[in-house]
């Protein structure tokens, strides 16, 4: 296998709380080759969010926060790049889109002008030409009358539309890697759809990778080659698509395809919040597996230590004292 | 070709809002004359005082020669109708037209505003910013305390004292006056010499609102420096500096153009206490000498520019934060 376009390794992230160094992410790996598409899928809270903003280097700065791990991308480890290093590399290397369309964007400057600013900071290009490069990304993302619509503020876009934008601004310098956090979680369903399919088609044509996270195992089916499914700020599996909804082999995964159908249509899958329990806080984080309080089938062991990661099979990964084959007492 | 459709949408605003402001001029000039008529004590009374032949027979003369005998009613239809026609009256006491006086005085409180307010948004946006971008370090903790300080400390205070520390002491800057009399200066050098003896009256002035700026503007850099559109100009890599000067800061500025209408409306106030603190020759001294000697007609003519000012102002602020504020469509 050739090296991985992103290679995360051993990453942890824990933000200060109260004198306490909390662990929002911890120890995770994740590698995504060129023009795949990954999935990272988990409840609120479990530290996807966390862990994009750590590959794009947009956490708060220490001491508020502290970064440990590799995160390589091309080979180069963007965790310990300079700030100005790693700002070349944001938007232009690898990109990102986000939940929220309708507060993404400024609202006192033009769409025009934002994605031509996206334009303009990695490439040495006239403004009329950064300009001409806005409309086709506007296009790109098949907004309607792409010309009229540069000088137009964001408010008088739908949130559809914005998210959109929101991919022009990302697509602006061909970027290798997209990281898109919960991109269709704030829309209609069939807006999701359009957006998906969009996302979709641009990996196609321009051959980017795609760290896709959601909530929705809907989504996850219609897009992803693989799937990484975080619990508590921790890989608890990992597996190609098909192997992990025919039979997945950790609890906390079994637990989220109960709680969502899925041949749900794509997009329209329910919210993953019905396993009985809730999330542990991270100040309160269980000394064994995270997820023993809800787990059906924990033992003594899973309260008293907590599981690696090891290999499950067919190339699939679990943290599970009972998917690794290990004897359970009876 | 959509350009000119929001131009022709704002010249009817401003029309409409210059038609509305009629009836408040209006308003404003009948409350005003009304007011001063009915407070006891006029022109006559006082100058019948200083002439000393304050005879009932003299006061009634003078009453007369100044149409103050006429019914209210009558006076007041016939002042309304004269500023109607930009004619303010007459002022007894200086001998010459309102205007004509008005008109002397309005350049340096003009150059006095103009420069506090400048100074006062410009160095506050400044500081603010600077103060955010270190929340909570010992920079922050300095621009926070001078602010509070200013803040809290009283106007003809700080006034006096710049002028015993400049001007007494250290005779840096003159104490007070628009300019050295008698040198002849023409052009630059009499620029710079009305310049010096702004300095200090313009900080005066300009001190309480410095530190409402930058008061104002670190709490809405710190709040807008959390939006979701700060985070995607830095996920674009753009440097710092236009994240926080272009991304940030266009937000932040809003609330300090809402203030800065505020201030100049209430400019004029601190206008009176600096005017005569550096006997700067303004129109808020002239209000000052007004209100003591009785001049009605002259007060009643600051007001009625007063309050002209203060529409244009507002005018002037919102149609800025329209500009500033794409949401904000000009209704
Ligand atoms: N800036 C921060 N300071 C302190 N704690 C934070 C910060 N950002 C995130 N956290 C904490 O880190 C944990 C993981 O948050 P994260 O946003 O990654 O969750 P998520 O998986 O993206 O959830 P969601 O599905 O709701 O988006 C949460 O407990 C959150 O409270
Ligand atoms: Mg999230």
């Amino acid at each position: 296998m050739t090296a991985p376009l992103l290679a995360v390794e051993g990453l942890s992230v824990r933000f200060r709380s109260g004198g306490r160094m909390l662990p929002a992410v911890d120890g995770l790996d994740i590698a995504i080759a060129a023009g795949e598409t990954v999935a990272v899928v988990g409840e609120s809270g479990c530290g996807k969010s966390v862990t994009a903003l750590a590959i794009m280097g947009l956490l708060p700065a220490p001491p508020d926060c502290a970064v440990a791990g590799r995160a390589a991308l091309d080979g180069v480890d963007l965790l310990s790049l300079p700030p100005e290093g790693l700002r070349r590399l944001r938007g232009r290397a690898m990109a990102m889109v986000v939940q929220e369309p309708r507060t993404s964007l400024n609202p006192v400057f033009t769409v025009g002008d934002q994605i031509a600013e996206a334009v303009r900071v990695h490439t040495a290009c006239s403004a009329r030409a950064a300009r001409a490069r806005a409309v086709e990304l506007l296009e790109l993302v098949r907004i309607p009358d792409a010309a009229r619509r540069l000088d137009d503020y964001p408010h008088r876009f739908s949130g559809g539309m914005r998210q959109r934008v929101m991919i022009a601004i990302a697509m602006a310098c061909d970027p290798r890697l997209l990281i898109a956090d919960e991109p269709t979680t704030a829309l209609d369903v069939t807006i999701q759809a359009q957006i998906l399919d969009l996302l979709g088609d641009l990996q196609a044509r321009f051959g980017m990778a795609l760290l896709l996270i959601t909530h929705d195992l809907g989504v996850v089916a219609r897009m992803a080659r693989r799937v990484v499914v975080m619990y508590a700020g921790r890989k608890v599996e990992e597996a190609p698509l098909r192997p992990l909804f025919a039979a997945p082999r950790h609890p906390y995964t079994q637990g989220l395809m109960r709680a969502s159908p899925h041949h749900a249509p794509a997009g329209g899958g329910r919210r993953l919040a019905e396993i009985p329990g809730v999330v542990p806080p991270l100040d309160a984080l269980p000394l064994g597996c995270a997820f023993a309080p809800r787990c059906p089938v924990a033992f003594d062991r899973c309260r008293d230590e907590r599981p690696a990661v090891l290999p499950a099979g067919d190339g699939r990964l679990a943290a599970c004292f009972r998917a690794a084959g290990e004897a359970a007492p009876a | 070709m959509n350009r000119d459709r929001p131009a022709w949408r704002l010249a009817r605003v401003v029309l409409r809002r210059l038609l509305q402001a009629v009836p408040i001029v209006l308003g404003v000039l009948v409350v005003n004359f009304l007011i001063l008529r009915l407070a006891p004590g006029d022109i006559a009374d006082v100058l019948a005082g200083e002439s000393g032949v304050a005879t009932p027979g003299y006061v009634a003369e003078l009453r007369t020669r100044f149409g103050l005998d006429r019914p209210v009613w009558v006076q007041l239809f016939a002042y309304v109708s004269n500023a109607a026609l930009l004619d303010l009256g007459w002022s007894f006491r200086h001998a010459r037209p309102v205007a004509e006086l008005i008109a002397a005085r309005l350049v340096p409180t003009l150059i006095l505003m103009a420069a506090s307010t400048t100074l006062a948004v410009g160095l506050g946006i400044v500081l603010g910013v600077l103060a955010a971008r270190r929340v909570n370090r010992p920079i922050d903790a300095v621009i926070s305390t001078l602010a509070l300080l200013c803040y809290a400390t009283p106007l003809f205070w700080i006034g006096l004292m710049m002028i015993v520390l400049f001007a007494v002491q250290l005779g840096w800057l003159p104490s007070g006056g628009f300019e050295t009399l008698g040198t002849g200066a023409t052009g630059l050098g009499r620029i710079l010499d009305i310049a010096r003896h702004a300095l200090m009256p313009a900080v005066a002035l300009a001190l309480f609102y410095l530190a409402l700026y930058t008061r104002l503007t670190r709490a809405s850099m710190l709040e807008t420096l959390t939006q979701d559109y700060v985070r995607t100009a830095r996920a674009k890599g753009l440097p710092e500096r236009l994240v926080v000067f272009k991304h940030a800061l266009a937000n932040a500025v809003l609330p300090t153009v809402t203030m800065t209408g505020v201030q100049i409306n209430s400019l004029l106030g601190g206008a009176v206490l600096v005017e005569t603190v550096f006997a700067w020759p303004g129109i808020g001294r002239l209000a000052y000498e007004a209100v003591f000697t009785r001049d009605h007609n002259l007060l009643l003519g600051i007001l009625f520019l007063s309050s002209v000012l203060v529409i244009l102002v507002n005018l002037l602020v919102d149609l800025l934060y329209a500009v500033l504020d794409p949401r904000i469509e000009a209704a």
